[in-house]
């Protein structure tokens, strides 16, 4: 058996470090390009959302480089992605690839489920050695977000340019390829004291929340690095959801998590009664807790199609005048092309220096 | 007394019946908006933002068509009619959807229907219903309870192949004589029925000698055939009509001689379903057609494709040979504006 997973940020390196750790022999997908993007799109309906295309190329790439299984999240509902290995598991068949999907179908909540499920998996390794295996992918990807959250902060302000992008590449390299508590642990302090002692600017720089569809804004590939974008023309980026909130929601369920739906929801709850699947609710919840917190703008980024996100962008409109606050919405399909979200986001950016420079009455000089 | 509007739109098609009882009883009057045209779907398509489907921005438009007129506009939030399925994101959204779009928008009458988790969770619908009325709760009880047979009683015609519209209001459709061929018409009821969103094309085929079959005019027990061997439970109240139906149909050779789905550009549900379906009708070679429209489709371009697909179909069957009909089939149209 030869396994492979769909690309998504990354819970991708997590989840490989944990596929390998079980003793699996891994084949992941090669980096997503537009050669990724153009089967994807050729190979999937039309009309799908972009994730379930990306899942596509990820699938046909890997199998040409040997992989024989897929593992891949299920789903109960009520957005599409519960349903997209069902169709994805005919597109491989009918496209006469010999690939077996493997589906985690939430929710995983009890241990000894997970266990039951997972059992094919486990490759003859004690409970306890995978409950192990398991706990320290957490960890290594709770790392990654710590450190994504942490550079998406900084670079707006770092001396260099370029080098919070460094970091994060060296963080990709060391940390993302550690495989035991003690390599993450040596790799996460390095990379920590690289963060402490980066040469930064004093200035307040503006702030922006993105919030929006969960794997166009944890995939970079996808998502054209629009906060890396940001971050160069100077914007303090706040992301509304990381890969931890991904796995909390899909695989184990964990009390503070709840709690910080809880908040979401009370957030949202003036302009949205409940959940519309997917990240809907979040994406209004966040929008208020943000406009709450004093965000300068917000950009709320989806695939074309997607339902949850369609919802809450129609709100959001009410939310930007009820505040007073910029909001940009951000439709990416396939072709999405980068010099056209560079254009849109150099715009809004724009935009908001000039809101401030009003508000202060001090005019912005160019970074 | 008070007026409620129900918009001719989404879920109107599947339980107005039902609506229409339990408001009269309550002592309401129904008003309905009329079927849609023109007018309704440039209201709905201003008020809305363009990624939204054409079924919501029709259903937009008659909210707004109905404004002045009534006292509340009957706009459920419809989460969930059955255990372990939803209706779709965007109609949960909805009541919300309509509240901040910017617009003018009338008061809203939006209980919250979500049986997911069990049938007895109506009763937060109806408390949400009675306080916005101001009824009390023995009359909401009974009128819901009369309500529920409604629904049965409409039921024997839509299965003697009335569309929801002739059941619900008695208008009868006559057959005109002559050879038939029956095709099936799979889709959402909101799609299907709607003479704008479906660019008429039940009226199209049936004036072309066709008989036509909709998965509302199928019995229950033929659409859970189609669903059996999924490798998946459907999440989605309305696919499982669209996909059951549609593999029925595929596994029980003669019951129809082509499957045309119709859907909205953007649906996320059919997105999915209609693909599942294509492939299994491919895989049996059995005749099939995916209409995609939108809010801008014409019926010009609907006209000729279904004409050559029914001719194509005729072919098929006269020869009874194996004229493939892979041809069609891959040429699945992109769109058909
Ligand atoms: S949330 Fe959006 S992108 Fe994700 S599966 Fe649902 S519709 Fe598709
Ligand atoms: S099911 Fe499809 S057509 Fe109906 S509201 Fe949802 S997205 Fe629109």
């Amino acid at each position: 058996m030869r396994v492979t997973f769909p690309h998504m940020g990354t819970c991708s390196i997590a989840l490989q470090a944990l596929l390998e750790n079980l003793g699996l022999d891994v084949v992941p997908p090669p980096p997503i390009t537009g050669k990724t993007l153009a089967i994807g799109a050729q190979y999937s309906p039309e009309c799908v959302c972009l994730p379930f295309k990306v899942n596509i190329g990820n699938y046909i790439e890997a199998a040409e480089n040997g992989a024989d299984t897929v593992i891949m999240a299920g789903g109960i509902g009520p957005c599409r992605f519960g349903y997209y290995a069902e169709l994805q598991r005919e597109i491989l068949q009918d496209l006469g690839l010999n690939v077996n999907m493997l589906v985690l179908e939430p929710p995983l909540g009890m241990i000894t489920e997970i266990w039951h499920k997972l059992s094919p998996l486990a490759n003859g390794n004690s409970f306890a050695k995978v409950a192990e295996i398991f706990y320290f992918a957490w960890r290594l990807g709770k790392s990654l977000d710590h450190v994504e959250q942490t550079l998406n902060r900084l670079r707006a302000v770092e001396m260099l340019p370029g080098a919070c992008d460094r970091i994060w590449n060296d963080t990709l390299r060391t940390v993302g390829k550690t495989r035991t508590f003690r390599e993450l642990r040596e790799s996460a302090q390095h990379i920590d004291w690289m963060i402490k002692t980066l040469p930064i600017r004093q200035q307040k720089p503006l702030k922006v929340g993105v919030v929006g569809e969960i794997y166009m804004l944890l995939e970079p590939k996808v998502n054209l690095e629009f906060e890396k974008r940001l971050g160069r023309m100077g914007i303090e980026v706040h992301r509304s959801l990381y890969l931890s909130d991904w796995v909390c929601e899909h695989l184990l369920p964990e009390p503070r998590a709840k709690l910080h739906a809880r908040k979401v929801k009370r957030a949202a709850a003036p302009y949205l009664r409940g959940h519309v699947g997917g990240h809907g609710l979040e994406t209004i919840g966040h929008s208020v807790l943000y406009a709450n917190e004093g965000i300068d703008g917000i950009i709320q980024v989806l695939p074309l199609t997607c339902m949850p996100e369609i919802v809450a962008q129609s709100i959001l409109p009410r939310i930007s005048k009820d505040f007073s606050l910029p909001i940009m919405t951000l439709i990416l399909d396939e072709h999405s092309g980068e010099a056209g979200l560079q254009t849109r986001l150099e715009a809004f950016v724009d935009m908001l220096h000039t809101r401030q420079a009003i508000a202060t009455g001090v005019e912005h000089r160019a970074k | 007394m008070v007026t409620i509007g129900v918009p001719r739109a989404l879920l109107y098609y599947i339980y107005f019946p039902m609506w229409q009882r339990f408001l009269t009883d309550l002592g309401c009057k129904v008003v309905l908006s009329p079927p849609t045209n023109e007018r309704i779907l440039n209201l709905g398509t201003q008020a809305t933002v363009d990624e939204v489907c054409a079924p919501v921005k029709v259903a937009f438009g008659h909210v707004l068509d109905l404004a002045d007129k009534v006292d509340y506009v009957f706009v459920p939030r419809l989460v969930s009619v059955e255990p372990r399925a939803y209706i779709c994101p965007k109609l949960m959204g909805l009541p919300d959807m309509v509240k901040h779009s910017g617009n003018k928008m009338p008061e809203l009458l939006s209980p919250d229907v979500d049986l997911s988790r069990g049938k007895m969770s109506i009763a937060r619908a109806l408390s949400e219903a009675r306080h916005t009325l101001g009824k009390s709760v023995w009359p909401t009880l009974r009128a819901f309870y009369l309500s529920l047979g409604e629904n049965h009683k409409v039921e024997q015609r839509l299965m003697s192949g009335l569309t929801p519209e002739e059941a619900f209001h008695g208008t009868a459709w006559r057959r005109t004589p002559g050879v038939r061929m029956k095709v099936a018409v799979l889709g959402h009821p909101y799609n299907v029925y709607d003479p704008v969103l479906s660019m008429s094309l039940i009226e199209q085929l049936r004036r072309s000698g066709v008989d036509v079959v909709t998965a509302e005019m199928l019995p229950q027990h033929k659409i859970d055939v189609g669903l059996q061997g999924l490798s998946k439970e459907l999440f989605w109240t309305l696919s499982k009509k669209v996909l059951g139906a549609g593999l029925y149909f595929v596994k029980t050779p003669r019951e129809v001689d082509g499957i045309i789905v119709l859907s909205s550009f953007g649906c996320g549900l059919e997105s999915l379903i209609a693909d599942l379906l294509e492939r299994n009708a491919r895989r049996s070679e059995f005749p099939f057609m995916h209409l995609i429209g939108d809010e801008h489709s014409g019926e010009a371009g609907v006209v000729t494709r279904v004409e050559a697909f029914i001719d194509m179909v005729k072919g098929r069957s006269e020869h009874a040979s194996n004229i493939s009909s892979h041809g069609n089939l891959q040429h699945r149209p992109t769109s058909t504006t």
